[in-house]
């Protein structure tokens, strides 16, 4: 699974172009005072067939919205997003139920992503239904292999989700994700709200199910050492735009960004008794960024450039890793220097 | 007032409200218009009479029996119009917000800074006395409550995960409201209907004291309650028992209302599974 994926037909299944989603703040009909929060701010993201891509940054970097905008829940300021070829960022309502059987999503709660009051056989049908499945066997026959398929016995089907363990809703929730047969699933931090015991299950369940549905999966987390496990490749996210990006081996072993190096210098790790990095300060206030790099008033390697306009680009090195800093290559230089 | 006491009490008074107004033709001693005898007019209540008779003779007992059925068809058929309204309003506010979320707040706010007793004084006014116009009256007055209610329970419920899952699956916003939202938020409408109900009833005889409920000869217990006003030193008994009827059914539509809220909390349910 590891292995960095160099299959023959590696297409891309979803391409998002220079996306970029503002909301507007404050201001009301009397007019004035708008201010804009670039929640993303032309993220260009691809995701190709059977891969899973990991979505990393720390809460408020844009991760989410980019999630929503992907499942047609926001409208984006700019941009595109192509889904299996076909350009998705309309927003009409008939589109949705198309996208609906393309992109699907594992919510982060398990408590709070089911309604109480529907069966889990509800649960599956009623997409089902939607979707314009009628024939009664077919949709028992569906929700049955679904149930199988998660972990889930299909007797269980008649239950309420108050009866089942919060592993037990988490396949809960898989299931109503895959009932439509989608080719993508964002995962929200699937296993973010979860017992430790049970992580490993819910992940291994996730990594199986991608392997024999074909699935591509978009990992959105905070969670490290989740990431690290699941995705071929990693993209790293820092207050609206993608900051690093590349195979997951290259972003974990050879980080090139600052803030990517101190992410993964913060994963708590019991064998290697290095001190923790840490990074002084907050995610900068978005609605008033820093004219330069964003992550420059933290970077510990921040020079004169990078406090100045215009924003780094993110440069495509030719193994795919791509970085957006002024300085990686000095960066780089260094810490060569001081291992050897 | 432990395992329900207050619900097994209030549906219990409720119930036989209703099982009285039902059943009134057999259990009645005599018809409550057609019968006046002023031989027998205002007799004490004794074994022959009951309740006592009025002052055109006839039998309070039968009387306050079949005035049931009017106060508890104003009871349940408004605060059902009530409801109705409320949560329609109340849904679409909370789940759509922007402007119709102002329209609604603005008429709700209306509604609850006019007397709803005034408000549905001047629909009579409108439509004349008699029971279609009570129940449309009260059913358009009293619905402000139910809606504040289904518009903070719909801001609250629409952040739900399977409120986004269900938008992610493709569902409208109608099969969202209705599917996901509304059965959610069912519990407290209940128990503002139940409630509502007791001060529909209280309402309608306020109305029909005023002389703009069900038209005389025809009982109900306000307009027994507004003819038996000049006799109420010589003759109590044609207040006190159309009173009494009135104060156990609101009395036990609220007990039933508290019962139903302790039931209705979903807490409570998954301890009891």
């Amino acid at each position: 699974m590891h292995e960095p994926a160099k299959r023959p037909g590696d297409d891309v299944i979803l391409s998002v172009k220079d996306l970029a989603v503002h909301f507007p703040i404050g201001g009301g009909w009397l007019g004035g005072g708008h201010q804009l929060v670039r929640a993303v701010d032309g993220v260009d993201l691809e995701l190709k067939r059977g891969e899973c891509l990991g979505l990393v940054g720390e809460s408020g970097c844009g991760k989410s919205t980019l999630a929503l905008s992907i499942l047609g829940l926001l409208v984006p300021t700019r941009g595109r997003i192509v889904l299996d070829g076909q350009v998705v960022t309309g927003g009409q309502s008939g589109d949705r139920k198309t996208l609906a059987r393309t992109v699907q999503m594992v919510f982060q709660d398990p408590y709070a992503s089911l309604n109480p009051r529907q069966t889990v056989r509800r649960t599956l049908e009623d997409p089902l239904r939607l979707h314009g499945v009628t024939a009664r066997s077919e949709i028992d026959d569906r929700v049955a292999v679904m149930l199988k398929q998660v972990g889930l016995r299909p007797e269980q089907a008649g239950r309420y989700p108050h009866e089942f363990s919060g592993g037990q809703r988490q396949r809960i929730g898989i299931a109503r994700a895959l009932i439509l047969n989608p080719r993508i699933v964002i995962c929200d931090e699937p296993v973010s709200a979860l017992d430790v015991s049970i992580r490993a299950q819910i992940i291994n369940l996730l990594l199986e199910l991608k392997e024999t549905l074909g699935l591509s999966y978009i990992m959105v987390s905070h969670d490290l050492g989740v990431v690290e496990h699941m995705s071929d490749r990693v993209a790293v996210m820092y207050l609206g735009r993608i900051v690093e990006t590349g195979d997951w081996r290259e972003i974990f072993e050879r980080p090139a960004h600052p803030y990517t190096q101190t992410l993964i210098a913060a994963i708590p790790d019991p064998l290697r008794h290095t001190p923790l990095a840490t990074t002084k300060g907050e995610l900068p206030n978005p609605l008033n960024p820093p004219d330069g790099c964003a992550f420059a008033p933290r970077c510990r390697h921040a020079a004169a450039v990078c406090q100045r306009a215009p924003v780094p680009p993110l440069e495509t090195r030719p193994d795919g890793h791509a970085v957006r800093c002024w300085r990686a290559d000095e960066i780089a230089a260094q810490t060569a220097l001081a291992s050897t | 007032m432990k395992l329900g006491s207050s619900l097994i009490i209030g549906g219990g008074l409720f119930a036989l409200a209703i099982s009285v107004g039902l059943l009134a033709p057999w259990l009645a001693h005599t018809d409550p218009v057609m019968d006046a005898n002023l031989m027998n007019a205002e007799e004490a209540p004794s074994w022959v009479w009951w309740f006592g008779t009025d002052g055109q003779g006839r039998d309070i007992y039968s009387r306050v029996l079949y005035g049931a059925r009017v106060s508890l068809t104003v009871g349940i058929v408004s605060q059902l119009i009530n409801s109705v309204i409320g949560v329609a309003l109340g849904l679409t506010a909370g789940y759509w917000g922007g402007w119709w979320d102002d329209v609604v707040n603005g008429l709700t706010n209306l509604m609850l800074a006019i007397p709803s007793l005034i408000f549905a004084l001047a629909i009579m006014a409108v439509l004349g006395p008699g029971l279609t116009s009570l129940l449309i009256a009260l059913g358009l007055t009293n619905w402000s409550f139910t809606c504040r209610i289904a518009r903070a329970s719909a801001l609250s419920l629409k952040r739900q995960g399977y409120v986004q899952a269900a938008k992610v699956l493709g569902y409208g916003d109608l099969r969202i409201m209705i599917t996901q939202l509304l059965p959610n938020m069912l519990g407290p409408i209940i128990v503002i209907g139940t409630l509502g109900m007791g001060s529909a009833i209280l309402s309608e005889a306020a109305l029909s004291f005023l002389g703009l409920g069900v038209r005389p000869p025809f009982p109900s217990w306000g307009s027994m309650l507004s003819e038996a006003r000049d006799q109420i030193t010589t003759a109590p008994w044609l207040s006190v028992f159309p009173g009494l009827a009135i104060f156990l059914t609101v009395l036990g539509l609220n007990l039933l209302g508290d019962g139903l809220r302790d039931i209705l909390d979903p807490q409570s349910r998954s301890r009891r599974a």
